[in-house]
């Protein structure tokens, strides 16, 4: 198997406030392959865009970070802000949830697209600037007799695929996409579905996609990393998550999802946690179904469930519950309105 | 779920039209004539019956929000007619509007945008009861606040009436916005994509929220929403809407087992289901929803339609997208050969049925002619080319014939109705 191209280890990432820190990542491992398409799911509010953006050096000032976020060999976290901002582009791109508000209105699509080839690549000449963007246009579906239009131009759908042209252009090795299709109508998220489907076949950029949709997951990814309140919980191949979840935070997530074969309403109990003074040990025990005395004082251990498949959860290592933990966790019921 | 006993018309709605004027010059705001329209609703007409739940379906542009706070009066319909049991309610003005208010209520999509930062709970929900003088004195508000708060689940209510929007989760401040607006009594709530701002986990519980308080107070719904999977779930019967119009309509039932639009029946395929079985279909409609201030002539679905055909509305616009997504599809070299041939879009000039390309200058209109054949030959799929009734080289240019499209009206069809020429008797 080859090499991963971006790996974290037990990357931490914290906000200060004034209550105290907010850990907002707390403890990620996870690995990208070339070329690969991971899905990193979970509510609002787990830490999942702070990755995204961990990963690429786009954190706020003020924000902490520890661990390890090793790019060729390199940890970025150490790389000065200069030498990052200029990997950024042709190693690392970026696709936004908001394609309106993304693109400078004041310049042409052909500008936007020019501007970057020769920032990165000042050796480029003019005709195979305009030739390596079109192609890359085309690829996104987007006519080559538009390339002079402005942004105010297009529709919504046009672009968001204009803005993953112009992540893509560079050939990055990685790309972070953060909710791409959230904000667009059913049928062209299909569309741009399609096309990040087809990423993998065609280039050979590895795309980490942030979304909270289980549905895009089983369309798009080839792996997929569940998190939950700062810490991945369950990542393995889409297909077996998808299918047979073995962390019970996925499988409620899943069981909650609204789908056109929903005959029966679920929901999970609770809210996640606030993430300043998470629950001990086990983040999901207040709000799990199948909690045990053990989960709430001894952190679960991370388990290989499968091959490539990692879970963190007490269930897979039940040999190993100290005696006189394994019966269910007493707890007092939750009123409704603690729920949402 | 099992569809109620149909049991009295509540709310009737015909024809109903909610135009806005854009662009507007000085001299056609003065004169009221001329200047471009958006019809956001455009002709809609239909029942909903007592304790009915209907979902209004669409992308973004459909016009299905307009249409919501149509019904209520909240947007000004620019003719039409909306029936409250039988007492019209278009062009009353908004002192006699007002009352009615109190059985036609809303909930809108963004709860932490709804709720008045400043005002705890028992000041919002009072509110609604001293506007339409429905207590009387203080103890019988607050008692009245205390029952609603926790008719939606917000308990203790001790607690609940005293904190304020920033004190609560998004689901809790959708549970608000919900007593808020059943604290009157209402007959019919609108609600504007209530879950859509939520997280998968909550929004299970809104819609059953919403169920229970439909069986235990007798609410009737309409649900605006472009998730169709909740709609299904929710809803007993749904309007799916497409640029102003309603295009297909039906039970459930009708609509998610056998769809008669071709939108429709794009859209239930589009949707990613977690099931990774499933793959999404390879044949979706090219393109988005068009600009609803120049929408296209005929079925203004057609541009997108996998399945139009010879009298859908074909126009000098299809032309142009045709050609576009053509090079597209091509390549470099190709688009550098057919290119300069075709001279600038802007000049495109379309009369009714009759369309007009420049050819590219200095370049003979022959020569534009014979790539619009080579193209009609190559690729004989494309719908266009059924409309495409004549076309001959002029000075500067090639004209092309259409044949005249019909906009079509909603059709039975033995199930739905849908506004498809597919089902035009002939």
């Amino acid at each position: 198997m080859a090499d991963p191209v971006l790996s974290l280890r037990d990357l931490r990432i914290w906000y200060g406030a004034e209550r105290g820190a907010v850990r907002a990542v707390d403890g990620v491992s996870l690995d990208l392959m070339p070329g690969e398409t991971v899905g990193l799911v979970g509510e609002s509010g787990c830490g999942k865009s702070t990755l995204g953006r961990g990963v690429l050096g786009l954190l706020p000032e003020g924000a902490g970070h520890a661990g390890e976020v090793s790019f060729k060999g390199r940890n970025l976290l150490d790389i000065k802000q200069r030498e990052l901002r200029s990997m950024r582009g042709p190693e690392l791109g970026m696709i936004f949830q908001e394609p309106m508000t993304r693109l400078n209105p004041l310049m042409r699509i052909s500008d936007h697209f020019e501007e970057v080839l020769q920032i990165h690549e000042p050796k480029i000449g003019k005709k195979e600037a305009r030739n390596r963007s079109m192609e890359a246009l085309r690829g996104m579906g987007i006519p080559p007799t538009r390339y002079k239009q402005y942004p105010h131009e297009f529709s919504g759908g046009m672009r968001q695929r204009i803005m993953i042209a112009l992540a893509l252009v560079l050939r990055p090795a990685v790309v972070v996409a953060d909710e791409p299709t959230t904000a667009l109508d059913v049928l062209v998220e299909a569309q741009i579905l399609r096309i990040l489907a087809d990423l993998r076949r065609n280039f050979d950029t590895a795309l980490l996609l942030i979304t909270h949709n289980l549905g895009i997951v089983a369309e798009a990814c080839d792996r997929v990393a569940v998190m939950y309140a700062g810490r991945v919980v369950e990542q393995g191949p889409a297909y077996d998550v998808t299918t047979k979840p073995s962390h019970p935070y996925s499988r409620e997530l899943l069981r909650s999802t609204i789908s056109l074969s929903t005959t029966e309403l679920h929901s999970i109990p609770g809210a996640p946690p606030d993430l300043v003074s998470p629950p001990p040990a086990c983040r999901f025990h207040p709000r799990c179904p199948n909690a045990m005395a053990v989960c709430a004082q001894q952190w679960p251990p991370t388990e290989a469930t499968s091959p490539g498949r990692r879970s963190e959860c007490w269930l897979h290592a039940t040999d190993r519950i100290p005696v006189g933990l394994e019966q269910p966790l007493q707890r007092e019921a939750l009123a409704a309105s603690e729920e949402a | 779920m099992s569809a109620p006993v149909a049991t009295q018309t509540l709310i009737e709605v015909r024809d109903l039209n909610v135009h806005f004027a854009i662009n507007a010059s000085f001299k056609a705001r003065v004169t009221g004539r001329g200047g471009a329209t958006v019809k956001a609703v455009d002709g809609v007409s239909f029942d909903l019956h007592e304790g009915e739940v209907l979902g209004l379906v669409g992308e973004s542009g459909s016009g299905k929000t307009t249409l919501g706070r149509a019904l209520l009066g909240l947007v000004r319909p620019t003719s039409g007619s909306v029936k409250l049991r039988g007492e019209e309610l278009v062009g009353l003005p908004e002192r006699d509007l007002r009352p009615k208010r109190r059985h036609l209520q809303m909930v809108f999509q963004d709860p932490h945008a709804s709720l008045n930062p400043g005002m705890t709970l028992q000041t919002a929900l009072a509110h609604p009861l001293q506007i339409h003088k429905l207590t009387s004195g203080d103890a019988e508000t607050q008692a009245k606040v205390r029952e609603t708060l926790e008719l939606v689940g917000l308990f203790p209510t001790q607690r609940f009436s005293d904190s304020f929007p920033s004190d609560l989760s998004g689901g809790q401040k959708q549970r608000a916005a919900i007593a808020r607006a059943i604290i009157t009594g209402p007959d019919l709530v609108v609600a504007d994509e209530p879950v859509s701002m939520l997280d998968m986990s909550v929004r299970a519980k809104i819609l059953d929220l919403m169920i229970d308080l439909k069986e235990r107070i007798g609410l009737t719904y309409v649900y605006v929403t472009h998730d169709l999977a909740s709609a299904k779930f929710f809803c007993d019967r749904v309007a799916i809407m497409y640029l102003g119009r309603i295009v297909e309509i039906g039970t459930v039932d009708e609509i998610f087992n056998e769809p008669k639009h071709p939108y429709t029946q794009a859209l239930i395929r589009a949707i990613p289901e977690p099931d990774p079985d499933k793959a999404l279909p390879r044949d979706l409609p090219r393109g988005e929803i068009p600009d609803a201030a120049r929408p296209p002539l005929g079925c203004s679905f057609h541009p997108r339609c996998p399945k139009a055909f010879n009298i859908c509305g074909w126009e000098a616009r299809d032309l142009q997208t045709m050609l576009e997504s053509r090079w597209m599809d091509l390549g470099e070299d190709r688009y550098g050969e057919e290119r300069p041939l075709v001279g600038d879009f802007s000049k495109l000039k379309s009369t009714e049925h009759d369309a007009f390309l420049p050819a590219g200058s200095g370049k003979d209109p022959g020569e534009l002619l014979a790539l619009l054949e080579k193209i009609r030959a190559e690729e004989p799929d494309e719908p266009m080319w059924t409309g495409v009734k004549e076309m001959h080289a002029e000075a500067h240019g090639v004209r092309v014939t259409f044949e005249p499209g019909i906009d079509p009206p909603l059709y039975e069809t033995g199930g739905a109705k849908a506004a498809c020429l597919l089902y035009k008797p002939d």
